[in-house]
């Protein structure tokens, strides 16, 4: 039989009504926290701060920013809709029906990853209020986002499958991501670092996400866009083989 | 008669190691309405899981309809329509919304005209705006109903299907069983309720510890294992009973008023009018006399307890 592509309509248009129904707060978040970013960061200490690489620091932030938000939001979009339906117990319908895991991935997380990019096109366009961002390579960065955006609700949904409790749906993003983000260099270019913060910092994944993100922005990041380009294709394969194995095995979604 | 679901060898070994099903073969014909009874814990539910797709086996086969649910699982579950017993629903959304969500989940095109029939025969209509939270818990169940029948199973599962439902719902729910049997569609219900197998069913399958220990047609069944009972009253109440009658081991009841014969109903010799002439022989008048054919649970519980015994 042919793929089920009204079962992949159904739960794309589920979830993202989902989206919908708190469509203010979700559009409301980034918006502020681009804002306060830009007054903190941008001006309170951008002012004392020239620029970084040639690249003023309030436009500096923007990519930074612009991951920070969209990592986070796509860890817990994806984790929450695939977790919901465990904890209610709907999960026995998708189960039951003549949907493959390839199509279930598919529905759940393109809508995830489409919020997150609406998120992040939102974060873009706000910054443009409070700064002026010029973008070297639009398609490359689109594309980075695109990208971006499906890896991180990947990693969400395996979290959402992982996870037994709503404490350990938000401990990943919460404890794990933020913090790697925070200091993967959103908000400075690992050159202001000493050299051995620097190394130590090179372990931390998000760094060349960041980076790479960054270059498609500028024309220069942290570490060369061909190494960014190898950690996301990595990170995004790594995500796909875990829920491969999830669903082969039935991990904590079958007994 | 052709088979729709066919069953062999099947077994689920949970990882806690506890045994829920074991070697289970059962052969379901097109359009009829099959009762899995059995006791809490007896795995019924594990079956119907397996079944749908919401349980791996661990060992065994399931086809439906020819094609094995595990390797052809969009054929085999597009056939299916499950109403699982715990309502499982979507709080926030709309009884129109998830029914129209379910039949599209199962990749059927949408049909606006269909839903509306369904949601009216299952009195669904009204509510059709209605968030699931604010429901009732018949309405709740009336809504999981309408979501397993959205995309036209040609199989439907009944997991409990009247546990804690009133009477009202109860009704109706065994007058859509009669209507979806009359357009051809398979009914495989699971039941500790005797009177809903009895009144419903047209097989009977008797599941205890993981076991399948019985399939029947329900009439043959009751038939066969059925005991009948003889009540005698009495004229004059007696204290004992009565030496002479010792070959019949008759029970004595109603203070002495009654006596009670238990006898097979198909056996050649009955034994019942040899101990009533006996009766008269020794002088014990009788007023009145009935006799019962035992009920599906008398043999149930006779069947499970049997079981329950070899076990221990």
């Amino acid at each position: 039989m042919t793929a089920n592509w009204r079962g992949v309509r159904a739960i794309y248009a589920f979830e993202l009504a989902r989206f919908g129904r708190t469509v203010w707060t979700s559009l409301a978040l980034p918006v502020i926290t681009t804002a306060l970013y830009f007054v903190v960061f941008g001006s309170a200490i951008g002012g004392r701060m020239s620029e970084v690489g040639g690249v003023p620091y309030g436009a500096f932030i923007v990519p930074g920013l612009m991951m920070l938000t969209m990592f986070t939001e796509s860890i817990s979009n994806a984790s929450f809709g695939i977790y919901m339906p465990k904890w209610t117990g709907t999960i026995y319908e998708m189960l039951s029906a003549p949907l493959s895991p390839l199509e279930t991935v598919l529905a759940y997380v393109g809508a995830a990853a489409t919020k997150s990019v609406i998120i992040g096109s939102i974060i873009f366009a706000t910054a443009h209020l409070f700064v002026d961002v010029q973008v070297a390579h639009p398609l490359l960065m689109v594309g980075f986002m695109l990208l971006m955006a499906v890896t991180f609700c990947l990693f969400g949904f395996i979290i959402g499958i992982w996870a037994q409790s709503f404490e350990q749906l938000q401990v990943i993003p919460m404890l794990v991501i933020y913090p790697l983000t925070f200091l993967g260099g959103a908000f400075y270019s690992l050159d202001m670092l000493p050299a051995a913060w620097r190394a130590v910092t090179l372990f931390n994944p998000v760094v060349y996400l960041i980076s790479g993100f960054r270059w498609t922005f500028f024309g220069k990041g942290d570490v060369g866009i061909e190494v960014s380009m190898a950690a996301v294709a990595l990170f995004f394969a790594l995500c796909l083989g875990v829920i491969f194995w999830m669903f082969r095995t039935g991990y904590r979604l079958k007994n | 008669m052709t088979a729709v679901l066919e069953i062999s060898g099947l077994g689920k070994t949970y990882k806690s190691g506890h045994v829920a099903l074991s070697d289970v073969d059962l052969s379901i014909n097109k359009g009829e309405i099959f009762a899995l009874l059995g006791p809490n814990g007896a795995g019924k539910t594990t079956l119907i899981s397996i079944v749908c797709g919401i349980v791996t086996a661990s060992a065994g086969r399931v086809t439906v309809a020819g094609h094995d649910h595990a390797r052809d699982y969009r054929a085999a579950r597009t056939m299916i329509g499950l109403v699982p017993q715990e309502l499982h629903t979507d709080a926030f959304e709309t009884v129109l919304a998830t029914v129209s969500f379910s039949r599209g989940l199962f990749g059927k095109p949408r049909d606006p005209a269909f839903i509306e029939q369904l949601l009216r025969d299952l009195s669904l209509w009204d509510k059709r705006g209605s968030k699931i939270m604010e429901l009732s818990g018949g309405m709740k169940r009336r809504v999981m109903i309408a979501k397993a029948l959205s995309h036209e199973p040609e199989i439907l599962f009944l997991d409990e299907p009247t546990a804690g439902v009133d009477v009202e719902l109860r009704r109706d729910m065994w007058q859509m069983v009669h209507g979806l049997r009359e357009r051809g569609v398979t009914i495989i219900l699971t039941t500790h309720y005797i009177e809903e197998a009895e009144e419903m069913a047209d097989r009977v399958g008797v599941i205890s510890k993981g076991r399948l220990i019985l399939v029947e047609e329900k009439h043959a069944l009751i038939k066969k294992l059925g005991r009948k009972t003889l009540t005698l009253n009495l004229a004059e109440p007696i204290a004992a009973v009565p030496a002479e009658l010792a070959d019949w081991k008759l029970a004595l009841a109603g203070d002495g008023h009654e006596l009670v014969y238990e006898f097979d109903s198909q056996a050649e010799a009955t034994g019942v009018p040899s101990l009533l002439r006996r009766m008269t022989d020794i002088g014990i008048a009788f007023k009145d006399l009935h006799t019962k054919q035992s009920s599906l649970e008398d043999i149930f519980v006779g069947l499970v307890h049997e079981t329950k015994g070899e076990a221990a």
